[in-house]
């Protein structure tokens, strides 16, 4: 009998707990030439913001070990064209939406809710609050946890009640968990964790950074020990609230390392751009991991890192 | 549309030869073989399964032929730790090749007289696509430079298939000493050419566009702009690029191009975001149809 792969984030049951992540799969038109886009448990689309962006210059990419730097500056069309084009696209084939938002002030994010709520379709939002707060000199929101709560608490207050909200975190904090807590007192519904991790690379050729931002985030899997180690602390504090775990996901096998750890469902991002079919290749790979094991429910995995020794779940 | 989607396919290498300063790799890939148009390339992962280099590398198709089901070969010269991994493949190894990616080189109506100009290694997308031209009944002139005899692509094919040939090389090993741009004036001097196709660098680019303006002939590019998936999710491959309403964009060379109108390409700007550019800083919207204003693509 083939595994349970149904999880619970909210109030918002998914199909199984793969993911694209935020900036990584557009907002799913590119990647369904590759692969049936309703098969994956939703697609997280990229921050749309009010209007459009142009972004950063190039270059805007650099290899790194097992990771890429980046700096694209969220390029995207806005909010207009992605409610016009975007979004009924992807509903026209069956895919869930999480759609990721970005701006400027609690008051962006919140007309960016507003917008969404009244759009048919939204299964959830995703509130990515490493974005130039503008009131505070472009400080990121995550950098003070209560500019995230403000923001939280607005996109919160103008989505529909059914739609949940989820924030998510970047793991350059001083206190993760100090993070965590103030967006679930602003009444976030879950946690999506974690965005690229700082860093940079210079280009010994032309003696000059290699992106042209500067400085980047770091992704893929040279950051999954990090992201597991975010995923594992701020399930143990807050072992009741949903997490979408994220960072360098290559296999199955990752996947399964961050239920574990404590989400309950799995994002792929930079594996994307190595592997446009991952997504379902994860998404296979994750049941046998689940059937090799005897496993019935993907959810009783959930947080199994965290139980003492030969309390693991029934088979 | 759907029969253009590309695919991606564990393809078994048929051959690596070496010519001159490139490898040629041969490989099976029918889906790709049977979808290609001229001007299209490939994306490939390097390193393996478990692969520590997680971009792509794009490469231009220079054949497809109809053996085992279709054949694609690509040539490439050694420039990074990518290009050194696919070096020493064998036959039999498997490659992961997504393809044919990206928009081919539109091709005139009519039996009209073509330029194309290549510069190194990016010359290997206007073989496929001179043969293609020769088919229609056009005319192919070719213009094909490098640094040094040994980087000048193909010479004899392109003797074979072009009513004539110039080659130029920065060290004069091999014709003319110079660069393309120095030989192609008196080349669109001596046949009155049509259409200019041109593949290379950013500034040969450049150049070669401003030639053919200068001469009044539509000139096609196919821009080498640095990619991280070629498939178009990933954002890296942005070139400012005019749009049919005037409105500059960001367009994903991946998907958008590699091919481009030179003219509409703001080749000065490229590195930058333009001011002037949908979405740039300080850019505010001017209550346009929020359609026809989007982002490219
Ligand atoms: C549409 C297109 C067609 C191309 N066709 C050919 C071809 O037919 N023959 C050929 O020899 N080369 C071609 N190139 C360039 C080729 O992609 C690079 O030489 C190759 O990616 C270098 O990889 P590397 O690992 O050896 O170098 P590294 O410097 O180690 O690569 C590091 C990273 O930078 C990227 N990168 C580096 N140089 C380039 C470049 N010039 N263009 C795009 N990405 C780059 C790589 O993809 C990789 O992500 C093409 C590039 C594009 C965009
Ligand atoms: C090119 C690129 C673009 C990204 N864009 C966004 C974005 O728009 N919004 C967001 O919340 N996260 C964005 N991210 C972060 C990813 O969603 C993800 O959190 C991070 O890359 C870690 O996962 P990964 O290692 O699987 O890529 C982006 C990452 C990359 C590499
Ligand atoms: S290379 Fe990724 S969008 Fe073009």
């Amino acid at each position: 009998m083939s595994p349970d792969l149904r999880t619970r984030l909210a109030n918002v049951e998914l199909a199984n707990p793969i993911l694209t992540a935020a900036g990584c799969a557009g907002a799913g038109r590119e990647l369904a030439q590759f692969f049936d886009i309703a098969r994956i448990g939703a697609v997280v689309t990229k921050s749309v913001m009010l209007d459009p962006r142009a972004g950063l210059p190039a270059p805007r990419m650099a290899e790194t070990p097992s990771g890429l730097l980046s700096a694209t500056g969220l390029q995207g069309p806005g909010i207009e064209v992605f409610l016009q084009r975007d979004l009924p696209w992807l509903l026209a084939r069956g895919g869930r939406a999480v759609v990721s938002i970005a701006g400027g002030s609690p008051a962006e994010y919140a007309e960016l809710a507003r917008r969404l709520s009244d759009a048919p379709g939204v299964t959830m939002i995703e509130v990515n609050l490493s974005s130039p707060n503008l009131a505070d000199q472009g400080r990121h929101f995550t950098d003070d946890p209560a500019a995230a709560a403000r923001v939280v608490h607005a996109v919160r207050s103008h989505t529909r009640s059914d739609i949940p909200v989820f924030a998510k975190l970047s793991p350059d904090v001083p206190d993760l968990v100090e993070l965590a807590v103030a967006c679930v007192q602003a009444r976030a519904d879950g946690l999506s964790m974690i965005n690229t991790v700082r860093g940079m690379a210079i280009d010994t050729t032309t003696m000059r950074p290699a992106v042209a931002g500067g400085v980047g985030g770091v992704s893929g899997p040279a950051i999954r020990p990090i992201a597991v180690a975010c995923v594992y602390e701020v399930h143990a504090a807050l072992p009741d609230v949903p997490i979408i775990g994220m960072g360098g996901v290559r296999t199955g096998t990752d996947a399964l390392e961050f239920l574990l750890a404590g989400a309950s469902a799995v994002a792929v991002g930079t594996v994307i751009f190595h592997d446009p079919s991952a997504c379902v290749r994860i998404l296979r790979e994750f049941e046998e991991e689940l059937e090799e094991r005897g496993v019935r429910r993907a959810a009783d995995l959930v947080g199994a890192a965290h139980r003492p020794m030969g309390a693991q779940p029934a088979r | 549309m759907s029969d253009f989607r590309p695919v991606q396919m564990r393809s078994p290498v048929l051959t690596v030869r070496r010519v001159d300063a490139y490898y040629a790799v041969t490989v099976v890939a029918p889906g790709i073989a049977e979808r290609f148009r001229s001007g299209q390339f490939i994306a490939v992962a390097v390193g393996g399964e478990q692969s520590s280099m997680l971009s792509r590398r794009a490469f231009a198709i220079h054949d497809v032929k109809p053996d085992y089901g279709g054949t694609v070969e690509f040539l490439f010269a050694v420039r990074g730790k990518g290009t050194a991994w696919l070096a020493e493949r064998r036959s039999r190894d498997l490659l992961d090749i997504v393809g044919p990616l990206g928009r081919p080189f539109p091709l005139p109506r009519d039996p009209v007289n073509c330029v194309l100009v290549g510069g190194g290694a990016g010359s290997a997308p206007l073989f496929p696509l001179a043969h293609t031209l020769r088919r229609r009944g056009c005319r192919v002139d070719f213009v094909l430079g490098a640094a040094s005899a040994d980087r000048v692509f193909s010479a004899i094919t392109a003797r074979r298939v072009a009513e004539t040939a110039t080659f130029t090389t920065d060290d004069g090993s091999f014709g003319v000493r110079g660069r393309v741009t120095d030989a192609l004036p008196q080349v669109l001097e001596d046949a009155p050419s049509d259409v200019v196709y041109a593949c290379g660098p950013m500034p040969m680019l450049r150049e070669v566009t401003a030639l053919a303006a200068r001469y009044d002939i539509p000139v096609q590019v196919s821009v080498e702009e640095t990619m991280a998936c070629g498939t178009g999710v990933c954002m890296t491959c942005v070139v400012p690029v005019v749009g049919e309403d005037g409105i500059t964009r960001m367009a994903r060379s991946c998907v958008d191009g590699p091919v481009f109108r030179g003219e509409r390409v703001r080749f000065d700007d490229v590195g930058t975001i333009p001011f002037d550019a949908l979405g740039a800083p300080g850019w505010k919207a001017r209550g346009d149809d929020p359609v026809s204003a989007r982002e490219a693509g």
